[in-house]
């Protein structure tokens, strides 16, 4: 075991893997992420907890994922590079490492100027790091892992054991590049891959078909993401303005269906659209499972962590597996 | 910015920000004029005039202009940053105001057009990106390969900014070099860019010219 976590003891078992997703509120109150934690734990193996998403200031990923351990839900801490320079990651990641955490999910980040949206003012004059980039943070993180050495070379006593995650977007363009992107990824050191949310299981599946071709899918564990659709607009809007998500037009259909047969009924239009996307959502991850090289799912419900016990219960992913 | 000083010089640079239409003298003497008219409508009395050299960054350029120059109150310096900075060190107790933004350093894309194209970060790694630099032209500056936000080519920012990510992909398959971009490239030295604290090159084979026709100069009046 490289890590010893839940998430990395599922897969090693050669049971699909479900991960979930915890957002953390934009407050000092903890009980916002201890009521989450308390609604995926037992549902899934492990739970991202997100890292300043969309470049919104909310508790830090690993203060939330602290929180998260305590209430007994394994956190997959999350850490961009849009932040903190190498300096800081690494503080950050002996830091989590001390505290008990097991998972890092590494990734660039949204652009700071994605947090001035909606209501929202955000800090879109924020100065973005970037010293290093996803790759480079994997590299990082099993050096100090499997060498015991920071990045700059200096030994490490106690070393932070990570299960090392990356993400990756295996539809957005230019397309025929992603599979090698996957592969730096994977050549860097990751152990575990969630992927961004799929709806195109036909194009998913094509692009897997060239993963298996390289092998990457026995070199690490790609968990297939599936974001929870709860509108017609939702949907309509992930896939015009999402980068590297597109969805088909018969699930847009099927949400504006739902929403149509509730009338003028605003409530009930809501309900029926939620209905319909956890069907949805229940499908995609059982399409995801069958898919060869795929070896669990990370479903993300947005703002909808309760909806997670429903669904990994109605998939038969219920109960998770004692590791 | 200017309204408290009396007497005002708007100086123009006539090499790069002339050619970018942005601070050359024709601009310098636009702004003098703007500052005139607003003076004059605020009831305030203020000399305003506009002059222009080659370059504010060379001494030999603008030494000829200095006792000009320093009998004003303020001299808006419509130089890039670099004049202004450098301007500043030579003019006594004459303040240099900035006249400009200076925004980035870049190429002209077509008339009236300019596009940033380098950052200056002192290693160069453009031989492995096709000849396109994901420091200056990539918004998280990323390393290895496009992040998840490319959407039809554009970068994740805005659709008018193009993906250099996308743009180095494309430009190594049509050189059929794609295959150099599996390589991962390490965490990055920033100390040679501005990370490193301020830069200065001295290049010794000149300074060495340099200090040789001076110390001539010298002999040769010592002979007089």
């Amino acid at each position: 075991m490289k890590s010893g976590s839940t998430l990395e003891k599922v897969l090693a078992s050669g049971n699909p893997a479900v991960t979930a997703e915890l957002g953390p509120p934009m407050s000092a109150d903890p009980h916002e992420v201890v009521k989450k934690a308390q609604q995926l734990k037992g549902f899934c193996d492990a739970a991202n907890i997100t890292d300043c998403q969309t470049a919104v200031v909310r508790i830090s990923s690993i203060a939330a994922a602290a929180i998260a351990f305590q209430q007994g839900l394994e956190p997959v801490m999350q850490m961009t590079c849009r932040d903190r320079n190498r300096i800081a990651m690494q503080a950050d990641l002996l830091g989590a490492a001390a505290l008990g955490l097991k998972n890092c999910l590494c990734l660039a980040g949204d652009h700071q100027k994605f947090s001035a949206a909606g209501r929202l003012k955000g800090h879109p004059g924020a100065k973005n790091v970037y010293d290093v980039d996803t790759c480079q943070l994997v590299g990082i993180l099993k050096k100090m892992r499997d060498e015991s050495k920071q990045d700059g070379g200096d030994p490490i006593e106690v070393a932070p054991k990570f299960f090392i995650g990356a993400s990756w977007t295996p539809m957005a363009d230019p397309i025929d590049f992603r599979p090698i992107n996957l592969m730096k990824k994977v050549n860097a050191g990751a152990d575990f891959i969630q992927t961004q949310g799929v709806y195109d299981m036909e194009g998913f599946r094509s692009q897997m078909a060239k993963i298996r071709n390289m092998g990457l899918h026995e070199k690490t564990a790609i968990l297939a993401g599936i974001i929870v659709p709860k509108s017609a607009m939702m949907l309509k809007y992930m896939d015009s303005s999402v980068a590297g998500v597109s969805v088909p037009k018969a699930l847009i259909d099927r949400m504006t269906k739902a929403k149509e047969a509730a009338g003028d009924d605003k409530k009930k239009a809501k309900e029926l659209q939620e209905q319909e996307g956890i069907k949805i959502t229940i499908e995609l991850i059982h399409q995801a499972l069958e898919t060869p090289g795929v070896k669990g799912v990370h479903i993300q419900a947005i703002e909808w962590e309760s909806a997670i016990e429903g669904i990994v219960k109605a998939a038969g992913l219920y109960p998770r597996p004692q590791v | 910015m200017v309204k408290d000083f009396k007497k005002v010089l708007v100086f123009g640079c006539n090499t790069c920000v002339a050619i970018c239409h942005a601070g050359g003298e024709k601009e310098a003497e636009t702004i003098a004029t703007l500052i005139r008219m607003r003076a004059a409508q605020e009831g305030k009395q203020m000399t305003v005039n506009h002059l222009g050299v080659m370059r504010h960054c060379e001494p030999e350029y603008f030494e000829p202009v200095m006792d000009e120059v320093k009998k004003y109150d303020l001299v808006l310096s419509t130089a890039c940053g670099v004049g202004v900075n450098f301007l500043s060190d030579r003019t006594g107790t004459v303040p240099v105001y900035p006249g400009i933004n200076t925004s980035f350093y870049g190429a002209v894309e077509a008339p009236g057009v300019f596009k940033e194209l380098c950052a200056g970060c002192g290693d160069c790694i453009v031989h492995m990106t096709g000849g396109i630099c994901p420091v200056a032209r990539c918004a998280k500056t990323l390393m290895n390969g496009p992040c998840g936000g490319t959407n039809k080519g554009k970068c994740e920012i805005s659709r008018d900014v193009d993906c250099a990510w996308y743009l180095i992909v494309e430009r190594m398959t049509k050189l059929g070099t794609l295959d150099k971009l599996s390589a991962i490239i390490p965490p990055r030295n920033w100390s040679t860019a501005r990370d490193g604290g301020p830069r200065r090159i001295s290049m010794e084979h000149i300074r060495e010219f340099e200090e040789k026709e001076a110390a001539k100069t010298e002999t040769a009046g010592g002979k007089k």
